[in-house]
């Protein structure tokens, strides 16, 4: 084993945790009109750690320690990269959003690290049970914050449906993990991998099963997908945002991990493979049908949320390294490009109390800036080039196809284009309405920021994706071995 | 490439072309909104440069050398083989041009455009410089991603600038783009079965030529169904018969710009992209296919020119003659032979000018008159007389009157293809036929008979209005007087690039052939 010393390994974990502590008592100890200062603390701390780990990924030591329990490789560093990205990009675009609620907004930026630290244990995590915790940390603080317009029927009805879905979901996951735990008698992934054998019986077959559901319930792969839109309708729209892009992108860090580990090893990849396909396919196309005939911006992106899981899906079927580098590339960019959506969103339905498609009318006339930043992400998201999503989109099937899936890349490249039709809606809406009646609404300060700044990420990697294409595939490389 | 110790040095050469439009769309940008004049006089002064350089490249090609020249190669996205790489040949660069004398000719056919004015012109340069930078790639992923780039500005214009006459313009916009896009769905597997194919041997790649050179990779089979699913999307895109329907719509519902760029020179990427791509790199499918094609450009031809007869909105006729002269590029590219595929590209250079200067006659005409009907119009040489001469150039190439270049064109194509394809050109002949009657008659209809009294307020085109007739209407005698200046040039390509070669080639195997 290398050398290291813990605490610099540990460090971004312990100081999210920290600050959330922090955050916490600073909100009970300062008094109600005095706590501005916490949006700006919890940003610089989020930027501070950022850069922290970004270091760590290129010249940090890299170890797994407690028996391989913890994994500190490049690909749960790249994964925190990205946590760390969400939530700062969250914090920025939501400052005037939560400066709106009632006086328990402290709690706010605390259990948005503390959701933030639960996506890192994800990450990292080398065995399940830690996987398991890092999980429930972030999905019982989602349930806090999904629900935390306590005053609104939306958001309570929202924050209950979490609970018992994910409840649920939970549940189902256990069950995998100790038919697992009883079939090899561990519960770390390497160990399993062994134990496991070639042979497919019906325990191990329903396990993997179990595993699977529970970890599609939080990427929304169809069938598991029915509590989305729901959830991110009701849920507060920086809430929503987090939600829909990092917890997502958590799942994912977690299956590529338990997946391609653990249960390609044992004749269950055959049947997985199928089973894989099968769902990654449906994801695809319902997610981008569904979204057809939504006329609320957040069910909108709900739905392609869950259609954009599906693309991801396709780069876990291709498996390592190109699938994976795809999965890790685009998960990066859906990060800037769904973040520029929801800042839009987040600043007409603070401004305008409203997240119907057609209060966006008029929005080039009302706000340039915000109509400009939405029709890059939307493109983005559907693949156009010079976006950044294009060439995620390519990275993803051109993998899955030189492993002799091309149907699968078929259906993606059709739906993608699918996919077009209803982000373009929004942008008819935005460019073509006069929007008579609505206000101006200019964008300020650090909203500004995180809508130029998802904009131009979006623009730059999508004409010039060498960097962060390296970065994927060094972190796809650190877990293959 | 090569020592060329004389225009290897103009390697910014293409990029500046391809520059200039984007940087006069940046200082558009900065531009406060109220100031048009300036908006489009930059504008104007962006795509001047790009036209005026684009010339320069045109008669300081070295047609003996040929080849690839000015070309620019930078490593881009090395894990997956992308080269950021320009260059132009004989093929390619009667393409570039065209696409600069339209988009030059564009500009000053929006000269009146008031609404939204630097909205529209951003939106128009970027739609111009992502059609050039196609026919400057020499790299498949830089090709598809300048293709993808166009078609967002397209149906933003259409929606906003269109006219909603038989459909509406957001119907026009939504069926424009969604075809498009579908096709460039089946385009895209194709592409990524094709890198995956030729990265068999280790380093991948996307470059045209390097793919070319790779053809021992591919199987018969394997060719056959990567140049069906290319057929599938160029073919949407050049407007082959049945994949055709979107362009009258689209047209009609576009703005007079967008309808000249997009009949002009962007359904051409689809012609284009048929000889680089599928004859080049893909010979045996082509020539598996070609009889198909043959079959579908009658379509073209004969279905599409009987429509245009029954057409009462003059964009309508234009859009079905466009999709019936699509007909004869198809045919050449499915005779395989080195004459008409010289006749392919002389074509589409010849209907993108004449498209284009139909399209600003007619956008002219429903900008005076506020009505594309013809049976509304009538008598127009009385009163406009300018504005009657460019439609009468227009419809007169459109006929392939001899002393246009699109005489030369359509004769180029027919000797070609007779020899192989007797009964499709025969029949592709019968075409011009169909071709002369919506043509004279519209022009008829429109220009001649009696003075209207209800039109006599018209004023001319002048000043600025003046320039898409002047520019275009002079390439159409230019090319048409002295034809060498573009077959030789075109001829260069054919021969230099291997093009002539692979068609000897596919010509004489005996195997393969759909019927």
């Amino acid at each position: 084993m290398v050398n290291f010393n813990i605490t610099t390994v540990l460090m971004p974990e312990v100081v999210i945790a920290a600050m959330s502590m922090i955050l916490l008592a600073i909100g009970l100890l300062v008094p109600h009109g005095a706590r501005k200062g916490m949006m700006p603390l919890t940003a610089f701390s989020l930027i501070g750690v950022l850069c922290y780990t970004l270091y760590d990924f290129f010249y940090g030591p890299k170890t797994s320690f407690l028996d391989g329990m913890y994994m500190h490789d490049q690909f749960a560093v790249y994964f925190k990269v990205l946590f760390l990205a969400a939530a700062l990009l969250v914090v920025l675009s939501s400052r005037d959003y939560v400066q709106k609620l009632a006086e328990h907004r402290y709690k706010f930026y605390s259990l948005l690290l503390s959701a933030t630290l639960g996506m890192m244990l994800m990450a990292g995590a080398g065995e399940l049970i830690t996987m398991y915790v890092g999980l429930e940390l972030m999905t019982i603080s989602f349930y806090i914050l999904v629900a935390y317009l306590a005053n609104d029927a939306r958001s309570s009805e929202a924050g209950i449906k979490y609970l018992v879905l994910g409840g649920t979901s939970s549940a189902i996951l256990l069950y995998g993990i100790s038919l697992i735990y009883g079939l090899t008698g561990s519960t770390e992934l390497v160990k399993i991998a062994s134990d496991l054998g070639g042979n497919l019986t019906p325990a191990s077959f329903l396990a993997t099963v179990f595993l699977l559901a529970g970890l599609g319930f939080k990427i929304s792969l169809v069938p598991f997908h029915l509590w989305a839109p729901d959830i991110y309708e009701g849920a507060p729209t920086p809430v929503t945002a987090f939600l829909a892009i990092a917890s997502k992108a958590a799942a994912f860090a977690v299956l590529i991990r338990v997946y391609l580990l653990t249960m390609n090893s044992q004749a269950f990849s055959v049947t997985g493979q199928t089973l894989l396909i099968v769902l990654a396919a449906l994801t695809m196309i319902l997610g981008n049908l569904i979204a057809i005939p939504q006329t609320n911006i957040k069910r909108l992106l709900a739905y392609s949320s869950i259609a954009q899981a599906g693309y991801l899906m396709v780069g876990i079927i291709a498996g390592p390294v190109a699938g994976v580098k795809g999965v890790l590339f685009y998960a990066m960019i859906y990060v800037f490009a769904n973040m520029g959506a929801f800042a839009v969103a987040t600043h007409v339905s603070e401004r305008q109390s409203s997240d119907e498609i057609k209060d966006f009318a008029g929005l080039w006339r009302r706000s340039p800036l915000a109509a400009v930043v939405m029709t890059a992400s939307l493109l983005s998201l559907a693949g156009i080039p010079p976006l950044a999503g294009f060439v995620g989109k390519f990275y993803l099937f051109s993998a899955v196809m030189d492993q002799g899936y091309t149907a699968i890349a078929f259906i993606g490249f059709v739906m993608s284009m699918v996919s077009v039709y209803y982000y373009l809606s929004v942008v008819k809406v935005m460019f073509l309405a006069e929007g008579e009646g609505l206000p101006d609404i200019p964008v300020h300060g650090a909203m500004k920021f995180t809508m130029v700044f998802t904009m131009l990420i979006t623009l730059v990697i999508g004409i010039y994706p060498t960097p962060l294409a390296q970065m994927a595939v060094a972190a796809a490389q650190s877990l293959i071995q | 490439m090569s020592a060329l110790p004389t225009v290897s040095s103009l390697s910014m050469l293409l990029p500046f072309t391809l520059l200039a439009p984007l940087v006069a769309m940046l200082l558009i940008v900065f531009l406060p909104k109220e100031e048009s004049k300036t908006i489009k006089l930059v504008a104007a002064m962006g795509m001047f440069v790009s036209l005026a350089l684009s010339l320069y490249a045109f008669f300081a090609y070295d047609r003996v050398l040929g080849g690839m020249q000015f070309t620019l190669t930078i490593p881009w996205i090395p894990d997956l083989g992308v080269n950021l790489a320009f260059g132009v040949d004989g093929l390619s660069l009667p393409m570039l041009l065209l696409t600069n004398l339209i988009g030059f000719s564009a500009i000053y056919a929006s000269w009146n455009m008031e609404k939204r004015a630097k909205e529209y012109f951003i939106l128009l340069l970027i739609l111009i410089s992502g059609v050039m930078g196609t026919f400057i790639a020499r790299d498949l992923f830089i090709f598809f991603l300048f293709y993808e780039i166009v078609v967002i500005p397209i149906y933003i214009m259409v929606i906003i600038w269109g006219s909603t006459k038989r459909v509406t313009k957001e119907y026009a916009g939504m069926k424009l783009t969604i075809y498009l896009l579908i096709g460039s769905a089946f385009l895209l597997v194709g592409m990524i079965a094709l890198y995956l194919a030729a990265a068999a041997n280790g380093h991948p790649t996307f470059m045209f030529d390097e793919l070319a050179a790779r053809q021992s990779l591919y199987s018969p089979a394997f060719q056959k169904i990567a140049f069906a699913l290319m057929l599938f999307g160029f073919g949407s895109l050049i407007s082959m018969f049945p994949f055709h329907s979107w362009s009258p719509d689209g047209y009609a519902g576009a703005p007079t710009a967008v309808s000249m760029i997009h009949a002009g020179v962007l359904k051409k990427i689809g012609g284009y992209g048929l000889i680089r791509l599928g004859v080049f790199v893909l010979p045996i499918g082509a020539k598996y296919w070609a009889p198909l094609i043959a079959v579908l450009a009658i379509g073209n031809v004969l279905y599409a020119a009987f429509i245009a007869l029954a057409q009462k909105d003059l964009k309508y006729v234009v859009g079905y003659s466009s999709v019936s002269h699509m007909g004869y590029v198809l045919i050449a590219i499915a005779a395989l032979n080195p004459t008409a595929a010289t006749g392919a590209v002389a074509m589409m250079f010849a209907h993108g000018v004449m498209a284009a200067l139909f399209f600003a006659m007619i956008g002219f005409i429903y900008e005076k008159t506020h009505t594309r009907n013809i049976s509304e119009l009538g008598g127009l040489a009385h009163q406009v007389p300018r504005l009657a001469t460019g439609f009468m150039i227009a419809g007169l190439a459109s006929l392939g009157l001899p002393g246009t270049v699109n005489f030369i064109a359509e004769f180029t194509i027919f000797m070609g293809a007779i020899k192989v394809l007797r009964v499709q050109t025969v029949l592709g002949i019968a075409g011009i036929i169909f071709t002369a009657v919506y043509i004279l008659r519209t022009i008829a209809n429109v220009l001649f008979g009696p003075r209207r009294s209800e039109w006599d307020h018209l004023t001319d085109i002048r000043g600025p209005e003046l320039v898409p007739l002047v520019l275009l209407g002079s390439v159409i005698f230019i090319g048409g007087l002295f034809p060498n200046i573009l077959l030789g040039m075109i001829n260069s390509g054919v021969t230099s690039s291997g093009l002539a070669k692979v068609l000897e080639t596919v010509s004489q195997a005996k195997m393969g052939g759909l019927f």
